[in-house]
């Protein structure tokens, strides 16, 4: 017996850059993390050309996803023109033949950090999250068999206990972004770090969404039409970023998450975070034609 | 009978005899660790309103007995009821995990020796106490702010310092939020582990003096393991001796401690006295 017989054939890459096995083994556990909600699976997390902590865990999840006749859409904090999201955007593009977009209504799959598209999703999209670290106890328990047992047991007194102490020391929840969230009243999840703005955009969402963390080896979904709670108690309201009131400066788009920009003299100026729909917003002005899909939030009020 | 044990005549005008159904029977329990045998078929009955003390040598099982009270620890053969509404004859080591740890959650309170192992000592005291309330689904804020106050009051915590960590605290203070964390749910069984071993005597007072107050308001169900005769005495209505994991005598205390028919209580009866 020689090596050659016992290894493959030489090829480039196979398709979608990662090989067979590891996208089967992705495949079944994604098919997992849909048919328990908000439980988090843990997989081999293969080698990808990106450093751990830039997205892989999302990389991989998109890569076994795509097909020729994919349409994908990467997003770095909102912004479709950044260096990272422009570079896996490419790579994804390159190594599977899928077609790139900037246009949340056109994409099938949507790779995102930090945020959710403002324009709603459709039941025939994917989301997939990049997630640093998708272990919602993390904070009140470090040794992850006992966190994995807390989560088996809905063990989630500890997590509620930090969400009431903040409130006893600073008088609101302090929590920004990554609000720890029950999902399907069973397991609660961190939702990556997307703002609190974004939270109620997963709750009966009509698209399949997969929380992935490549360094982590993890990886959660949030299936279509599935219940996404925050924590809150019963008489102290979630309260979403007070963006509702600001105005983009570039496109004129009012009760959107805004990026705010600091300016010399201490005041600071604001431009949309999502920057495909401040770009649909300046064609729509300028009367290219631009179809702008119906939006989560609207006059800066949550109402799907 | 005219044995001065120091209570208040109140407190013996009013037996809280055995006249009701036990609210808690435990029957041949045994517990093996390795060689050693831990526990040799103890049976231990507690009826409501009473004070149950159990006494005995380091490694007589005690702790143990009391750690199954809590459901911590299954035996290796015995039954465990408690005359909860709906369980009133379910042995409750047969229950999965799940249920085991919502119904000590509700029904059992207890206080540890060591406040490390009852309290998380990173949090708030009145967040310690809040926890209890949210296992059991409360989702009030206000109504956990409220109910941990009262909880902390009931034990006499200052509560001016409600919002401080336990770590931060006197041993006396941390014994006391694990008291509070221990009734804010009104439990119908309260388990004291050694709550004042390693206190010092006046403070160790002032805590049982609390206990005492909290039995006779609220006819709270205790069960106090102690090596400490002083403290059963003061508290408990009867005593359960035990040695080398069998309960050699019980009865009730005055009785025990009057009248010992056990070689080793009456050692340990007169080894005090």
């Amino acid at each position: 017996m020689s090596l050659a017989t016992l290894t493959k054939d030489w090829a480039a890459t196979s398709y979608g850059f990662l090989d067979a096995s590891a996208k089967r083994e992705l495949r079944r556990k994604m098919l997992k993390a849909i048919a328990v909600p908000g439980c988090q699976m843990p997989y081999a997390s293969r080698e990808v050309p990106m450093a751990r902590g830039w997205g892989t865990g999302g990389l991989q999840v998109t890569l076994t996803l795509v097909n020729p006749t994919s349409v994908v859409k990467v997003i770095d904090q909102g912004a479709d023109d950044g260096v990272n999201a422009a570079s896996i955007r490419r790579f994804i593009s390159r190594v599977s033949g899928a077609s790139e977009t900037w246009d949340t209504l056109g994409a099938s799959i949507v790779q995102s950090r930090h945020r959710i598209p403002e324009e709603m999703m459709r039941e025939d999209q994917i989301l997939v999250l990049q997630v640093p670290n998708p272990e919602p106890l993390r904070g009140v328990e470090p040794n992850i068999s006992i966190a994995r047992q807390m989560h088996a047991d809905a063990d989630y007194g500890k997590l509620w206990l930090t969400l009431y102490e903040q409130i006893v020391r600073k008088g609101r929840i302090m929590q920004g972004a990554s609000y720890p969230s029950m999902v399907n009243g069973r397991h609660v999840m961190t939702p990556s770090p997307i703002p609190r703005w974004d939270v109620p955009k997963l709750n009966m969402a009509r698209h399949l969404t997969f929380l992935s963390a490549g360094r982590e080896k993890r990886l959660h979904a949030v299936p279509p039409y599935t219940r996404v709670e925050p924590l809150v108690f019963s008489d102290r309201p979630y309260l979403v970023e007070d963006h509702a009131d600001l105005t983009c400066r570039r496109s004129g788009v009012q009760g959107f998450f805004m990026n705010e920009l600091p300016q010399d003299g201490g005041g600071s100026v604001f431009e949309v975070s999502d920057s495909n729909l401040g770009i649909k917003a300046l064609n729509k002005t300028e009367g290219a034609p631009t179809e702008i899909g119906e939006t989560w939030y609207r006059n800066g009020e949550y109402s799907a | 009978m005219s044995l001065d044990l120091g209570l208040p005549a109140l407190e013996r005008a009013e037996p809280r005899l055995m006249r009701a159904e036990p609210l808690l029977t435990m029957s041949g329990i045994s517990k093996r660790f390795g060689n050693v045998r831990a526990l040799r078929n103890v049976d231990a009955k507690v009826y409501p309103g009473e004070v149950m003390g159990i006494v005995g040598e380091s490694g007589s099982g005690k702790s143990t007995l009391l750690r199954m009270m809590n459901l911590e620890d299954t035996p290796d053969t015995g039954d465990y009821t408690l005359r909860l509404p709906g369980r009133e004859n379910e042995n409750l080591f047969d229950l999965a995990r799940y249920e085991r740890r919502m119904l000590c959650a509700r029904h059992i309170g207890i206080v540890y020796q060591n406040p490390h192992l009852g309290l998380l000592m990173k949090h708030s005291s009145s967040g310690n106490v809040a926890e209890r309330l949210l296992i059991a689904g409360e989702r009030s804020f206000d109504v956990l702010r409220d109910k941990a106050r009262e909880a902390l009051d009931a034990s006499e915590f200052p509560l001016d310092r409600m919002d401080a960590r336990p770590i931060e605290l006197s041993g006396g203070m941390q014994q006391r939020v694990q008291l509070a964390k221990a009734i804010a749910l009104e439990p119908a069984l309260l388990l004291l582990d050694e709550p004042t071993t390693g206190l010092d005597v006046s403070v160790q007072a002032l805590v049982l003096d609390t206990l005492k107050r909290l039995q006779r308001d609220r006819k709270i169900t205790m069960v106090l393991v102690s090596h400490d005769l002083g403290v059963i005495r003061t508290m408990a209505d009867r005593v359960m001796v035990m040695r080398h994991g069998e309960v050699v005598e019980q009865g009730l205390a005055d009785q025990v401690f009057q009248d010992p028919q056990h070689a080793y209580t009456q050692q340990l009866v007169h080894a005090k006295l």
